[in-house]
């Protein structure tokens, strides 16, 4: 393998000024060695677009570890091991390693066929387990109990002679919540890198019959149209509809905070409290939706912040009023699908391709209702809940004074909160005060201080040398990082015009509109009607202002997001992946999106 | 309906494919277009039973064949001189009284009297392929006004065959002289707003689920030979994407010369040259009848096309099979495999 120097080395990047001594907040196999310099490494900013916070780096560790052990040890892909990753400046790098060898990846390829052919011939039982599984382990999850270490210990661990004392509870409760995490971890790749498999070779056949096909038609084709993540929007939508048949829909009046729309309706009589029960029903699971895609403590999920979800009923019931259907057409949806995929069928050269076409389209159409139902299960469901049982365990060091807020745990690797722990279950078991607030109150605040600052950083796209060509499946799959992608990455400045951004085209046609920068999933209710909504990550949560905004850009994602799947369905342009339209547009600039090339040009 | 293979004129509306022997693979061609319903502008062919009767008169006892098959194609200062002797005659002999009859008539019938102006165009009967590389027979005369340019021209089409380049050819290519002929296209003139080719499969991949059109302002004689570089838009036949526009600088374009006949090369107006030429209706309603030929010749096409001046109106001009793509066309699969799973692991190098 030759090797260009495009990239810095990793031993190349240097500390920012007051950010030194970052690595503390890692653990110490994240770290970058000399040996790394000699490897391809790239920043996974689809998954990690903000510097990481000790605690969440939980979201890298625990993925990689189950990813791995699905493509390297359970199934043995024949062409690929697993994903290593290293933190630097706060930012989280990988690398896959491919298997090269012919002889290794034939060994590999028998033990694949036998295991991948059990599940590929039961998918869709072993799927209907799965479901299971994780709905149990959900249970799991919400049963935990945090202990709330009250004086004196429950007066039924006497009476029941339970033998046990509540400060051990903290540590299993504790063990519990991260060992849960790590199992809802292991079922998300159970399946995971199976389905992409079949995708990939779908995605390819279609490349080659049809070398122009944009990534987004071939996603057409392949998308399911009654998918859970639709869900939590379909369930606004019976709320609006709710609202207005029970002539409660006043409420919603604009600038109302969620707050004061509960106050409202509870004092809407019999009609208020008909719909509070509707919303409820809403709320759980379908609501347990990330305003991120689940790998930051700090994007809150729907239940957390209601703020979201509301802010797309007035819309909703505006439409209503003027008799305008807000129902998702989904038949219409399935006639342009089927019809798509007739007449690319059509177009084939050979009866003997149209079978093949029809067989690992069909595999694809097996596999994709739990590649596109899974996230809901994990990365927002069980994710969402999961972050806020850990909430509970840093109110639980904030009242015994380890802590100055709950949300500081998330400042602690979750092996220093486990710490931390010990010293509360120490405290109360001594009747003595706890000694973690001199400890970890100056860190944490030093580790705030560090977080926000390693936000200046801009990471490079990649660090260490270009391989001469990447076909790793894995790399394809997940991140859509081809030898091409490359050739863009390491493009130097003055080949890229200033005003103009390049990413995925991910829902056609060109439009040209008002810039609406928005970082933060929280202010979603600043967006006005006809703006182009500039984000960050194209998360599901941003569903419900599809309605209202003219066309979506992200600084990450791919066609495959949920952002890109809405936008289809709204006919709206989206260019995803930009990497840092965020960065350089601001709000008021006019855009112009061309969701047909993947470009977004700042017109001034 | 097919032709009757003695007729000297025939009127596209009676022509189809098959007719090809008599009325050469252009007028064939559109023939067939009009009998399915393609906005084709009205027109006749002047078949090869009109040649061989115009070449009986002129040459009965065959001896320009036999001097022309005698021709060494390496003695080009021979070869040259012979074939301008013999062009020459063919574009001063009249014609015999019923053909020019016959060719008047429908002039006139085509024109009903209005004077109107017709494209006079060789129609080889040679194999496409043959026909790209037959340099010499792709003669074709624009905007060509009365009776007697029509003659003229038609006599212009005929010589053509004896270029000296076409004949460069045939001798080098073994051809045998006897049988030889061709037919002529006479066709009404579309006032071209704009005009161009189209591609009813990617011209640069051979992706046949697009369709890429060429087009510039004026007639599209300018596109045809490279003068302009045109506006190009590449569309997605299943989705009706635009996937790809280009509007290019069009210095020049090809008008008629309404008075005296022809073509005149003129500039583009400054607040033209980069407008594109033709706006997303007609661009959509091109890549319709693109759909419609292929579909009806099933196989991709390569077409040429004019949209009307005054009425925005759009016609086919001409339609071909690809044969660039048509050749490297080749399976994208093994077929079916008996699991669908089996793919997958043939992806990754197992066997299908």
């Amino acid at each position: 393998m030759s090797k260009r120097k495009a990239f810095p080395l990793p031993s190349e990047i240097r500390d920012l000024p007051g950010a030194e001594g970052w690595e503390e907040m890692y653990p110490y196999f994240t770290r970058f060695g000399p040996e790394d310099d000699n490897r391809f490494w790239f920043y996974n900013a689809m998954h990690f677009p903000e510097p990481m916070p000790p605690f969440d780096v939980l979201t890298a560790e625990v993925p990689y570890t189950s990813l791995g052990a699905f493509t390297t040890r359970v199934f043995a892909f024949p062409t690929t091991l697993g994903v290593d990753h290293r933190i630097v400046n706060g930012r989280i790098y990988i690398t896959a390693n491919p298997v090269t060898d012919p002889a290794e990846i034939a060994r590999r390829l028998e033990i694949f066929q036998q295991r991948a052919g059990h599940y590929y011939q039961n998918w869709t039982e072993l799927y209907g387990q799965w479901k299971k599984r994780m709905e149990d382990l959900i249970a799991e999850l919400e049963a935990i109990k945090v202990p709330t270490l009250p004086e004196f210990d429950d007066i039924e661990v006497v009476t029941e002679a339970r033998g046990i004392g509540q400060n051990h509870y903290v540590r299993e409760a504790f063990n519990r919540c991260i060992e849960g995490f790590s199992k809802m971890w292991h079922y998300h790749f159970e399946f995971l890198m199976l389905g992409y498999g079949a995708y990939l070779v779908f995605f390819d056949f279609c490349k080659k019959a049809f070398p122009e096909i944009a990534d987004q038609t071939v996603a057409r084709m392949v998308s399911g149209i009654d998918v859970l993540m639709f869900r939590p929007d379909e369930e606004l939508k019976r709320l609006a509809r709710l609202a207005v048949e029970l002539g409660v829909d006043g409420v919603f009046a604009d600038g109302r905070s969620p707050r004061q729309v509960l106050d409202a309706m509870a004092q809407a009589g019999n009609a208020g409290s008909r719909w509070l029960a509707e919303l409820e029903k809403s709320r759980d699971p379908w609501f347990h939706m990330s305003t991120g895609d689940g790998f930051y403590h700090h994007h809150r999920s729907w239940n957390d912040d209601l703020s979201v979800p509301f802010s797309a009923l007035p819309h909703y019931i505006q439409q209503l009023k003027l008799g305008h259907s807000i129902d998702r057409p989904k038949a219409a949806l399935k006639a342009e699908q089927d019809r798509i995929i007739a007449e690319y069928r059509g177009l084939l050269g050979s009866d003997a391709d149209r079978a093949a076409f029809d067989q690992m389209l069909g595999l694809v159409h097996l596999v994709f209702p739990f590649v596109e139902d899974h996230k809901f299960y994990c990365e927002h469901w069980y994710t969402s809940l999961f972050f806020d049982k850990i909430r509970e365990f840093g109110a639980l060091l904030t009242r015994n004074d380890v802590l100055g807020d709950s949300e500081d745990i998330f400042y602690l690797h979750h092996t220093e909160a486990g710490q931390a722990l010990v010293d509360v279950m120490l405290a109360w078991a001594a009747g003595a005060p706890s000694r973690g607030g001199k400890h970890w109150k100056p860190i944490v605040k030093r580790r705030k201080q560090v977080l926000e600052r390693l936000k200046d950083w801009t990471p490079p796209a990649a660090l260490g040398p270009i391989p001469d060509h990447i076909g790793d499946p894995a790399l394809q799959m997940l991140w859509g990082i081809t030898s091409e992608t490359l050739q863009n990455w390491s493009k130097t400045p003055d080949e890229v015009d200033e005003n103009e951004l390049q990413g995925f085209a991910a829902s056609p046609g060109v439009v040209e509109g008002t810039a609406r920068v928005l970082t933060n999933v929280n202010d979603i209710h600043m967006i006005q009607d006809g703006e182009i909504l500039v984000c960050p990550v194209t998360a599901p949560s941003w569903g419900p202002v599809f309605g209202k905004i003219r066309a979506a850009v992200s600084d990450i994602g791919g066609t495959m997001s949920h952002a890109a799947i809405v936008a289809r369905e709204y006919g709206m342009p989206a260019v995803v992946g930009t990497g840092q339209a965020t960065k350089r547009i601001r709000t008021g600039q006019r855009l112009r999106v061309d969701g047909d090339r993947g470009v977004v040009t700042i017109l001034g | 309906m097919a032709a009757s293979s003695g007729e000297p004129v025939l009127f596209f509306s009676s022509i189809r494919m098959t007719d090809r022997p008599i009325v050469g693979g252009k007028g064939a061609s559109l023939g067939e277009l009009t009998q399915a319903g393609i906005p084709v502008p009205p027109g006749f062919v002047v078949t090869t039973a009109a040649f061989r009767s115009f070449i009986h008169g002129l040459d009965p006892a065959g001896a320009i064949e036999r001097e022309v098959a005698g021709l060494d194609p390496d003695d080009l200062v021979k070869l040259s001189e012979t074939t301008a002797r013999i062009r020459e005659r063919i574009e001063a002999f009249p014609l015999p009284a019923d053909l020019h009859g016959a060719v008047t008539a429908a002039y006139r019938e085509l024109d009903a009297g209005s004077g109107a102006a017709v494209a006079v165009r060789s129609s080889a009967t040679m194999e496409d392929s043959a026909e790209a590389s037959f340099a010499g027979t792709q003669e074709t005369f624009l905007w060509v006004l009365g009776e007697q340019a029509v003659i003229h021209y038609l006599r212009a089409c005929w010589a053509s065959l004896y270029s000296a380049e076409s004949v460069v050819y045939r001798r080098r290519a073994g051809l045998p002289e006897a049988g030889l002929a061709m037919g002529v296209v006479v066709q009404r003139m579309v006032d071209a707003l704009s005009s161009g080719v189209m591609f009813t499969r990617s011209p640069t991949t051979g992706d046949r689920s697009v369709i890429a059109v060429e087009g510039s302002w004026g007639l599209g004689s300018c596109v045809v030979s490279g003068e302009v570089t045109p506006d190009k838009f590449v569309v997605n036949k299943v989705t009706g994407e635009v996937v790809q526009r280009t509007v290019s600088r069009k210095e020049i374009e090809h008008v008629a010369d309404f008075t005296a006949g022809g073509v005149r090369v003129t500039p583009v107006p400054a607040d033209r040259r980069e407008v594109p030429c033709i706006d997303p209706a007609m661009l959509n309603a091109l890549v319709a009848l693109g759909r419609r030929i292929e579909a009806h010749y099933g196989t991709p096409q390569d077409i040429e096309w004019a949209v009307g001046r005054e009425t925005s109106e759009i016609f086919i001009l001409q339609s071909r099979p690809e044969t660039v793509w048509w050749s490297r066309e080749q399976a994208v699969s093994t077929g079916p495999a008996a699991k669908p799973f089996d793919h997958v692991f043939a992806h990754f190098g197992g066997k299908p």
